[in-house]
């Protein structure tokens, strides 16, 4: 297999999504494609040469052409996304190279019915498949359960209201942990066995399921998922964080 | 390709005794990042073994009791994952692939290893990457048993290459005569994988 070499990409847009999340655009002149629920490797070098680099997920499917939107969250002590937050700014050039990633990606050839659960930014991924399913008008049943804090923290809100309203067989289930909003009668508590149960019933244990998010809500959702007959080769996962955090 | 330097990035340096301990591209962790395929494996202790197989005389296996049987070693090395964080003097205690291999008579053909483990998952060594005290099935991190996310009941640890290549719970080792591709070898990853090399893809 060739390479992935790295390559120059340009920032085109850069689009608030909660208090403390960013999707940057990059134009890319020279991307060959991915597949949704991969990543890509930003590196970053400071003039006395000092490099480092992050694998952020593809939050754009690969219809959208020439670009990609990666979204980022603001970790305060963190020495990359605090850059990327605070300095980076439109016509700004971005190293990267990719795609990565050939296990926790789905796209429509895959089938369904699809279940995704995330936490967080762990949405960023689940995302790339949800736009890739509109852009291929497919009515794959597929299901979107999103554990967020509180209101302000969902990512991608408006877009995904808009999807779940106006795309066949998509359901879009959000449940809120610390706080939701004024009159909320959905899910408001950590995702549990009786959650996870309802929201997989219609489509029983043939789900392909994609689960994202920090690593203990991932640990719970992946053996909650087991213990109710998925094969554990249907249950896909990408963690991120350390334990017991 | 001309060189891009970050507009306005400088880094956040780490002591250069730190500095030198991490290899190209990575950062350090002081937490433990989890990082598997698939959910977590939990399987009970009575139902374990560790097997060695393929390309050997006569295959060998263990129960959980007679692996806890043998010597163990205990050591302290720097481990570094292909998604860039590097743990600095992480302390295990297991089993050496030397011990393993003691009494076990390897076809000379047999100089590639696939680890195979609980959930399906497989990597490739080659075994002169896992002898020599290079190698080791772990049980014990930090002096506790090995909890099930980063791969217990057993591990193998392999530090001098990136931490895919030491397959969370392992149950054996099989001899092959060709240096096969394991599972994340086969979705794009190196086969080798030296993170000092930054071996991190096929074709790095």
């Amino acid at each position: 297999m060739a390479a992935l070499e790295w390559q120059l990409g340009t920032v085109t847009t850069i689009q608030p999504e909660t208090p403390k999340t960013k999707s940057f655009y990059v134009a890319l002149p020279k991307w060959a494609g991915h597949r949704p629920g991969q990543h890509i490797d930003l590196r970053l070098t400071a003039p006395d040469g000092y490099q480092t680099q992050r694998s952020y997920s593809i939050a754009s499917p690969p219809e959208l052409s020439g670009q990609l939107e990666l979204t980022v969250d603001l970790i305060q002590d963190g020495e990359v996304s605090p850059y990327l937050h605070d300095v980076v700014m439109q016509g700004d050039q971005l190293e990267l190279r990719g795609p990565v990633g050939g296990y926790f990606v789905w796209d429509v050839t895959v089938g369904g019915p699809l279940l995704l659960v995330g936490g967080g930014s762990g949405v960023v991924p689940l995302m790339a498949m949800l736009r890739h399913r509109a852009a291929q008008h497919s009515t794959i049943p597929a299901r979107l359960l999103y554990s967020c804090r509180t209101p302000d923290d969902v990512i991608y809100r408006d877009e995904l209201n808009q999807l779940a309203g106006s795309v066949a067989g998509l359901e879009v289930l959000i449940t809120f942990t610390r706080q939701a909003p004024a009159g909320w009668t959905g899910y408001q508590r950590r995702i549990d066995a009786a959650m996870l149960n309802e929201v997989i019933t219609p489509f029983g244990t043939s789900a392909r399921t994609y689960v994202c998010g920090p690593t203990l809500l991932v640990e719970s959702v992946a053996n909650l998922l087991v213990g109710m007959g998925l094969p554990a080769d249907r249950v896909h996962t990408e963690r991120f964080g350390p334990t017991g955090s | 390709m001309a060189r891009l330097i970050s507009r306005g990035f400088l880094g956040r340096r780490r002591p250069p005794e730190v500095e030198k301990r991490l290899p190209p591209g990575q950062y350090l962790v002081t937490d433990f990042p989890v990082l598997s395929a698939g959910p977590t494996p939990h399987t009970p202790l009575d139902r374990w073994s560790f097997r060695i197989d393929g390309l050997v005389k006569s295959p060998v296996s263990w129960s959980w009791p007679e692996f806890q049987k043998l010597p163990t070693e205990t050591v302290t090395v720097d481990i570094s994952c292909v998604t860039k964080w590097t743990k600095l003097d992480t302390k295990w205690r297991g089993v050496t692939v030397d011990t393993l291999l003691k009494g076990v008579e390897v076809d000379p053909a047999g100089q590639y290893v696939m680890a195979f483990s609980d959930g399906g998952y497989t990597t490739n060594v080659p075994l002169n990457e896992l002898i020599n005290g290079q190698g080791f099935v772990a049980y014990e991190f930090d002096d506790k048993p090995l909890p099930p996310e980063h791969g217990g009941p057993a591990r193998l640890v392999v530090p001098h290459l990136y931490f895919w290549k030491s397959a969370k719970w392992i149950r054996g080792l099989r001899f092959m005569d060709r240096n096969d591709p394991g599972f994340w070898e086969s979705l794009g990853y190196h086969i080798h994988g030296d993170p000092w090399k930054e071996e991190r893809y096929s074709g790095d």
